[in-house]
């Protein structure tokens, strides 16, 4: 049998202001860790919950995104009458030719400007996307400069309340509704009619970028695809709205988790020296119990064992309070830029338990190998000059 | 040559040429040169001899602790210099309970887990182990200190518990080394008169390095290294 883990969990109690640095190390960069997978996390669902899967986007064919992509009135509606669309009761099929700018807003927080994406939709809009719903105020009227706030926009920026004026783009807009979408980046979207958006901005009438329409049913997607893709009128790409946010996120989310983990990883230097200073003073203080163990017949490796569920026992007590610290975060609603469209956008922390998980195998990663050298000294101590130490 | 004696079977250990040369930079020290040593089985025996004579030395190479520089030393038939380290080790956990000047009990741990952690080298249940560690600690007379700390207990007290913790797994040979040389009078005297009992009652073989006359007088026989070399000093069993 090993040595008994009462002799680590007593000596790290006895010794806990040695270890001290090492577990406020550990949580430190555990806590680092934790809320940049977080946020990467958060990011990654608020854009994901933009799209639908009922929904499809179509852009001109090698389009990376909304951006670089051109499409003419008499595609939006090919592409609205195409088989698998939904329509209305009337027979109106549910599409949305839409332009996107960036225009500047100050934000409340800072008073400094921060770039909104302004989304240039049909009147149909609402209908296109059920999840995207008005909490305050009316929809836009089509032709008159009015503006419909995402709700993350209108509590993040000045001047974007309901009823207020607003000048951009050279117009002046007025805001006649707030909008919400359950959290998706639409939230930090401000809306207005395509049309009156192009005027504005004195951009060709009969351009957008992207058309957005409602599917029949979440299966009616390889339908539409088939008829869009194969119609020689047509040079477009076709992506469910859900998968198309989701592949949005990821450069960001990669560039959030390269940062994150970087940072983390130098932390965990510093974290891991922590412990192992922690761990080698424990055996220097211990040499003539180490050499005692060894003398009643205890292994050098169980005294390698030992000592290093000792470094990972401190490395879990940071962890854990790494984990604590952090939990706070969940939910803890930010923005940041969205380098796709290098617009504002809101999103929440999301610490989910698979993070905390990570979380925790990463203070025990740390804990092995700040252990590791000090359990190996531990274990190769000489027993006959050990026992002569005092 | 002296205590190459007992043939037969009732020869516990056998020390044979037994050399041990320690190398500090350019300065060699000698500090066994050859020495032979018999002890049989349940003898009691006090090696004497000024410090820096050895006489640790002799004990940690006995207890397969160190490793001779030539020289064999056979324990029960089995010549162990032979086993390997980790095979060294294991024997040690079966046939040595050692018993310290210092006492070196574990400090964190209880009186109790101190004397249980050579069980944990065994096989035995946690039942099983319960009871050995009560038998130990009762013949000690410390099993009403079984939760106490080693920081709770006098000196003569831990020194007590390393008995127990030496004995637990009923080891072939008991080293000590000054076991009363941290211990004024009277309680040395207790730590030498369980010995004894250990020795007497309990037919365990007893090598003990001491400083004190008087507790080397109640040993069956006396030791001393010089030189490298044991001196017999008396012989009380042949004697009476
Ligand atoms: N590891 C070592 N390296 C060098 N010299 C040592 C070592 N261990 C013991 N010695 C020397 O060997 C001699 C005998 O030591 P020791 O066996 O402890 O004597 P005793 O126990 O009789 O006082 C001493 O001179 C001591 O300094
Ligand atoms: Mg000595």
């Amino acid at each position: 049998m090993a040595i008994p883990i009462e002799y680590n969990l007593r000596s790290i109690v006895v010794r806990w202001a040695s270890a001290l640095v090492a577990v406020i190390g550990i949580a430190g960069t555990v806590a680092v860790f934790i809320v940049v997978l977080a946020m990467g996390q958060g990011f990654k669902a608020t854009l994901a919950s933009s799209g639908s899967s009922q929904n499809a986007i179509v852009l001109r064919g090698g389009a990376n995104s909304e951006m670089e992509s051109v499409v003419t009135l008499e595609e939006t509606k090919v592409i609205g009458d195409a088989a698998g669309v939904a329509r209305q009761v009337g027979g109106t099929p549910l599409y949305s030719g839409e332009v996107v700018v960036i225009a500047p807003f100050p934000l409340r927080s800072s008073g400094t400007d921060a770039n909104v994406q302004v989304r240039g939709v049909s009147a149909l809009a609402l209908d296109v996307r059920p999840n995207v719903h008005l909490v305050e105020g009316r929809f836009f009227q089509p032709g008159l400069a009015e503006l419909v706030i995402g709700r993350n926009a209108s509590l993040n920026y000045e001047g974007l309340d309901l009823g207020s004026e607003v000048q951009f783009g050279g117009g002046t807009w007025t805001v006649v509704g707030i909008f919400e979408s359950g959290g998706s980046s639409f939230d930090s979207e401000v809306w207005c009619d395509a049309t009156v958006l192009n005027q504005i901005y004195k951009r060709p009438e009969n351009i957008f970028q992207s058309v957005t329409v409602h599917l029949n049913s979440i299966e009616a997607h390889q339908e539409f695809k088939d008829a869009i893709t194969s119609d020689p009128r047509l040079n477009v790409d076709v992506y469910r709205e859900r998968d198309y946010y989701e592949q949005q996120s990821n450069t960001i989310q990669t560039v959030i988790r390269q940062l994150g983990v970087s940072l983390a990883l130098i932390m965990a230097v510093g974290a891991v020296f922590a412990a192992l200073n922690t761990m080698y003073s424990a055996v220097a203080a211990r040499i003539r119990e180490i050499a005692t163990l060894r003398a009643l017949g205890f292994s050098p490796a169980s005294v390698l064992l030992s000592f290093l569920l000792e470094s990972v026992i401190i490395a879990l007590v940071g962890g854990a309070i790494g984990c604590l610290v952090s939990l706070p975060f969940n939910g803890f609603t930010t923005g940041t830029m969205n380098w796709q469209t290098f617009s504002h956008l809101a999103f929440a922390f999301r610490v989910t338990p698979a993070i905390l998980i990570a979380g925790l195998a990463f203070a025990v990663i740390m804990g092995l190998v700040g252990g590791l050298p000090p359990a190996m000294r531990a274990a190769r101590l000489p027993v006959v000059v050990a026992l002569r130490e005092l | 040559m002296v205590r190459v004696d007992c043939s037969g079977t009732d020869c516990l250990v056998q020390v044979r040429n037994l050399d041990k040369k320690y190398y500090r930079g350019n300065e060699v020290i000698d500090v066994l040169r050859g020495l032979n040593l018999d002890v049989s089985a349940g003898e009691f025996v006090a090696f004497m001899g000024p410090s820096g004579s050895g006489k640790t030395t002799l004990l940690n190479l006995i207890g397969g602790l160190d490793t001779p520089t030539s020289g064999t030393v056979t324990v029960g038939g089995e010549e162990i210099n032979d086993l390997s380290g980790r095979r060294l080790t294991s024997w040690r956990a079966r046939h040595v309970g050692f018993i310290f000047q210092m006492y070196n009990l574990i400090p964190v741990l209880t009186a109790y887990q101190n004397v249980q952690l050579p069980l944990l080298l065994t096989g035995l249940s946690k039942a099983e182990r319960d009871r050995h560690v009560h038998t130990a600690l009762e013949l000690v007379g410390l099993a009403d200190r079984a939760k106490h700390y080693p920081g709770q207990l006098s000196g003569g007290e831990e020194q007590r518990v390393a008995i127990a913790r030496a004995i637990v797994a009923d080891p072939t040979l008991l080293l000590c080394d000054e076991p009363t040389g941290d211990l004024d009078r009277e309680t040395g005297d207790e730590i030498i008169e369980i010995l004894h009992r250990l020795s007497k009652e309990h037919e365990k073989t007893v090598l003990m390095v001491t400083h004190d006359p008087l507790a080397a007088e109640k040993a069956d026989s006396q030791l001393h290294l010089e030189k490298g070399l044991l001196v017999e000093a008396e012989r009380r069993g042949e004697i009476s």
